[in-house]
Order: C-alpha cells, then structure tokens, then sequence
C-alpha cells in the first residue's frame, strides 16, 4: 500500500513537470497556431543550464533560477531566428524546421557538454538534508525534494490560470487564440504578442527542466522523452486547453509510474515470474499510448476540446 | 516532350542514373550499401510522400512501419526461418496490420493531431521493440544470414541485391502514381483539398484514407524487411522518431507534388549525412541548419528548384523587364 503511494507520488511529481512543459506548448500551438517540436530543446537547455550554473555558484537553487533567463533568451532568438518565419507556414513545414532545430541544438549541445549525463549539485537547505525525507504517514518518508516539485506544480498551475483568465494580457491571449484577425485590427500589435507568449513557454519549459534535473539524467535526448509525452497530454486534454493540459499531464504522470511499478507484479499472478516481467515492462511503456488511443476512439477531439478548434 | 514525361523526368533520370552507379564506378561494396540504403529509404519515402502529398496526411510516425518489417525478419531468423517467401509476406502484413489498427485511430482526427497521434503510436512501436529481450533489447539484434528465396542465397550477391532493391522502388514509384491516376486517388485528392465537397459529393474521406494509410503501411514493411537485408543487423533505432522525421525530410526536400521527389530527396540525405559525417564528428551542426533552410526557402523542394531558379532569372533579366515596360 505505501508503494502504491509512493508511485502516486511520483507519479504525480512527473505529471506536474509534463505540465509545465506542454503548458507553453498548448499556448504557443493555441496563440500561433505553430507545432512546435523544439519546445522539448527548451526543457533540455534548462536543465544543462541549470546544472552548470548550480555547479558554477556553488547552489542548486541560483543555478535553476538563472537558468530561466536563459531559456527565456533562447527562445526569444529562435523565435527571432527560425519560428517567426513559420506562423504562415502549414504544419508540415512547421513539423520539419522545428524538428532541424532540435538536431542542430541538441548536436551543439553534445559538443558543449559531451554525451555523458551531467552532474547536479544537490538542492541544499531542505528538511532532513540535501537529498533527505520526510515522514508522510507512519514509517514512509518520502524525499522532501520531489514535495517541493509537487508544491510548485500546484502553485505555478494557478498562477497561470489567474495570468490567463483574470489579466488584460490573458485576455488578449485567450482573445488571439480564437480571434487573431480581429484582435490585430483592434490594435493590439499581434506579432509582439506571439513573441511574448513563444518567450513565456520557453521560460516555462526551461524551469521544468531545471527542476528536473537533480531526479533525472540531463542528457542530449532528455527533451524528446519529455516532448512526446507532452504531445500525448496535449492530445488527451485537447489542444488549447490550460486546464485539459493539467488533468491529462497527471493522468499520463500517474498511468506512467504506477503502471510501471505494478504491471510486472499484477501480470505475475497469471503468468510465470520471467516472462511476466517482460511483458509488464512491455505492457508498462505501452500503457500511456494505449490510454491516448482510447480516450480519442470516444472523444477525437480530447477531454476538454477548447481554443482553436483546428 | 509530353507534359507527363516531363513531370516525371527528374524521378526517371535518377532511376536511370541508379540503374548505371555500378557499371560507372561506384561498384564496390561501399557504394552499393549506401545506394542500397538510398533505395530502401527512397521505398519508404515514396510511400510516406503516398500519404503527405497525395491524402494531405502528415505522419511522423512512419519509420514504425518499416522497424516493424524488420523486426518481422529478425523475429523469424531467431526461430530459425529465413525463406524469403515466407519471411517478406509476413513482415509486409504485420506492418499493414499495425498500420491498420493505429490508422483506425489516428484518421479520426486531422492537422496537428494527426501529426502528434502518429509521433505517439510510433513511439509506442519503438518502446515495445526495446523491450523485445530475447531480440537484443536496446542493443539490436544481429542477422544470422540474409533472406534466402526457395532455399537459394540470391540476396547474398550485392549486385542482385542493387537491381531487387531498384526494380522494387521502380514498381512502388509507378505503382503509386498510377494509383495517384486513378479513381481512388482523386478521391483522395479530392478530399485533401476540400473534405467538406468531397463530402457532399458523396465519398466519406475516411475509409479512403485508411486504405491509403494501410498501403503506405505495407511498403513501409517491405522496405524494412529489405533494410534488415541490408545491414544485416536490426536495433530500436530504427523506428527512433528522428528516423520519421529523416522521412519526411525526403518528401519535402524531394517535392511533395511529386511522389518521385521522394527517391532523389532520399538519395541527397543518405549522400549528404554519409560524407559530412566524413568530414566532421558533430556533422547534425550543419545538417541542422540545412532542413532549417530548405524549409525556409525551398517550399517546392528539389524538383521544384529548377522552375524557381528558371522564374527568378526571368524575372531578374533586362530583355523581360523592357518586355513588361
């Protein structure tokens, strides 16, 4: 039971880092109507980033918090580079300059670090030490670090929501999302909303990476992993959809740890201990994408079908 | 010339020119791997282009099928069958087959979540061959022999081997543009251009586009069963996602209003990767930026440079401009 748990936590832990990164993915594909498979680049630049200024200052903490800045630059120059030459674009040019743009950073990437994993400064200065825990329910003490991923992936979530639904600047985004050619002629200058939109969900994605980076690998292919899984949230939750990107970014969070960590030992009880933990392994890794093609067999159009209806 | 051996003379010339490699020094054993290489990819991006250019369909989930062929040729081997009339059959059903079930699925919607769902399923394909542990696992598994046909080891000759792979890609080439040609095709088309008339017309797009998906499918299968063939050895990375998008980089750096475009886009990108990884250890950084920009500028790919050039030129020149005036 306290294993179930465990993997929920987890789970729930990698669904709020889904949803920061497909966050800014739904938006910019919402405002610009631009499928943007760089965007995985951007959780992978945070997290190096990261890792080397943490090491650099000698805090973990400085080192996440620059590294947004960066990726907030980074995506200003490739939006000012290669994507704002795409908004006019179909979606199959879109698709492969974008998917150019992740073979030339990621390469650069293994030129600048190397192909090696990088190593991350622990956080410091949490509850029972760098990495140490705390007692949740009797006897299980679970790293307080990843509570902290928690935490922010509840607090970020309705800082966004407010941004969206309660700003001027919200208001305009939600407006250019369904209305662009009339926002533009109301006079809101709709270029250097896309830009600022664009810039926003690479800072969010680059603080996804930064926060992953003491609890996974930060190697050159960390952001592909991540982007097609984002992809899968983006499509379960519907594309557009803050709050559809949320539910399905802790669903597919949720169904990927924990079925994981029980398939193998729920396949043991009808099948023989080896080949159980094959096909569990197997079944596990399938488990998202078969729950994806589900949900779209009775709903095409996702859970919560909103923006634009593309 | 005739207005249809014009559209096609880009795509016959660089059969042709395929067809000549080996007697013009390009022979050995080096060569004939990576033209080979050229040609299988060529197969599958001909039946990609299939689907992009003909039924305005965007699949980055493509290399599934053709990792899917493949692995039906290395899952036979490890049982120890590797008769050709067997083994070929099979690995363009199953590739079909997976075609069938996830086309089911993915053709329910269109744009971009087409594009993600395709991405997703073949994603899906590439986990649960990693997970094959009695295959290699991540680490790929090692052909004990090529294919063999009626118990003979024809595809063991490199130069068989060259002219099965281009007689192959010639037929998937005609073949495609005559079902392009025909009835089924324009409906297809039709349904690119305009889904709602098609509609009204009275075609449902959908049962079209899933034949269309299953066919590309299948050739995608047969072109992986030649790719095992090829290399002799079969790994996880075959169905990598970057592999599906290297496909579509060949269909829109070929042309996508010409299926053919497909066989010279795959031939640029395998010469292209092959010498300048030569040239340098981090060859993407380049590689890189070249799909950026033939993106940006080269909208019509490859087949459609020329006539841009030809307008650009006509209309930079003096005599055309007096004319205009």
């Amino acid at each position: 039971m306290s294993m179930l748990l465990v993997q929920a936590l987890n789970g729930l832990q990698f669904g709020v880092l889904l949803f920061l990164v497909a966050a800014g993915l739904s938006l910019v594909f919402g405002v610009m109507d631009l499928i943007n498979l760089a965007h995985g680049v951007q959780y992978m630049l945070g997290a190096y980033v990261a890792a080397t200024l943490g090491v650099w200052t000698g805090s973990f903490w400085l080192g996440a918090l620059l590294a947004m800045p960066v990726a907030l630059l980074v995506g200003l120059a490739l939006e000012w580079l290669v994507f704002r030459h795409l908004y006019r674009r179909d979606h199959l040019s879109q698709v492969l300059a974008t998917f150019g743009v992740i073979l030339t950073v990621e390469e650069a990437t293994r030129a600048l670090w190397g192909s090696a994993p990088q190593t991350v400064l622990e956080p410091s200065g949490l509850t029972g030490g760098p990495m140490g825990g705390v007692e949740i329910v009797a006897g299980l003490i679970y790293p307080t670090y990843r509570l902290v991923i928690i935490g922010v992936g509840i607090v970020v979530p309705l800082l966004l929501w407010f941004l969206v639904e309660r700003t001027r600047a919200g208001m305009l985004v939600r407006a250019g999302a369904t209305h662009p050619a009339m926002v533009s002629a109301l006079g809101v200058d709709i270029r250097r909303l896309f830009t600022v939109v664009f810039a926003f969900g690479a800072m969010l994605a680059g603080f996804a990476g930064a926060l992953a980076s003491p609890i996974f690998p930060v190697a050159p292919g960390m952001g592909d992993t991540v982007l097609i899984l984002c992809f899968v949230v983006i499509v379960i939750g519907g594309v557009g959809s803050i709050r559809g990107a949320f539910i399905a970014a802790l669903l597919v969070g949720l169904l990927d740890s924990v079925g994981r960590a029980m398939l193998p030992d729920l396949l043991r009880l009808v099948l023989d201990p080896s080949s159980a933990r094959q096909t569990g392994a197997a079944l596990a890794s399938m488990l998202v994408y078969i729950v994806m093609a589900a949900i779209l067999f009775f709903r095409p159009a996702g859970l919560f079908p909103g923006g634009r209806a593309a | 010339m005739t207005a249809p051996f014009r559209k096609h003379a880009l795509a016959l010339a660089t059969l042709l020119a395929l067809a000549a490699a080996p007697f013009l020094g390009f022979g050995d054993g080096f060569a004939l791997s990576l033209l080979a290489r050229a040609m299988i990819l060529g197969m599958a991006a001909v039946s990609l282009s299939l689907l992009v250019g003909g039924a305005g369909l965007v699949s980055l989930g493509h290399a599934a099928t053709m990792g899917i062929g493949a692995y039906t040729v290395v899952a036979f081997d490890a049982a120890g069958v590797s008769e050709g009339l067997i083994v070929f059959p099979a690995a363009i059903a199953a590739a079909a087959a997976y075609a069938l079930v996830t086309g089911a699925v993915s053709l329910r919607t269109s744009g971009v979540h087409f594009i993600m769902i395709t991405l997703a399923f073949g994603q899906m394909a590439f986990f649960t061959t990693s997970s094959f542990s009695s295959l290699g696992g991540d680490d790929g598994y090692t052909l004990y022999a090529r294919t063999e046909w009626l118990g003979t080891r024809i595809l063991d000759n490199r130069l068989t081997f060259h002219f099965l792979c281009l007689g192959l890609l010639a037929l998937v080439w005609v073949g495609g543009n005559l079902l392009l040609g025909s009835r089924f095709g324009r409906v297809l088309r039709a349904a690119r251009e305009n889904p709602q008339r098609a509609l009204a017309v009275g075609f449902q797009p959908y049962p079209y586009r899933l034949v269309a998906y299953v066919m590309a499918g299948a050739v995608g299968g047969l072109a992986g069963a030649l790719l095992a063939n090829a290399t002799e050895f079969v790994s996880p990375a075959l169905l990598s996602w970057t592999r599906s998008g290297e496909l579509l980089f060949m269909v829109i750096l070929g042309g996508v209003g010409q299926i053919g475009g497909a066989i010279l886009g795959a031939l640029a990108i395998v010469l292209l990767e092959e010498s300048l990884s030569h040239l340098m250890v981090y060859w993407r950084l380049v590689f890189g930026p070249l799909l950026v920009l033939s993106v940006l500028f080269l909208p019509d790919g490859l087949v459609g440079a020329p006539l841009r050039l030809r307008a650009a030129i006509r209309f930079a020149s003096p005599k055309r401009r007096n004319a205009d005036a």
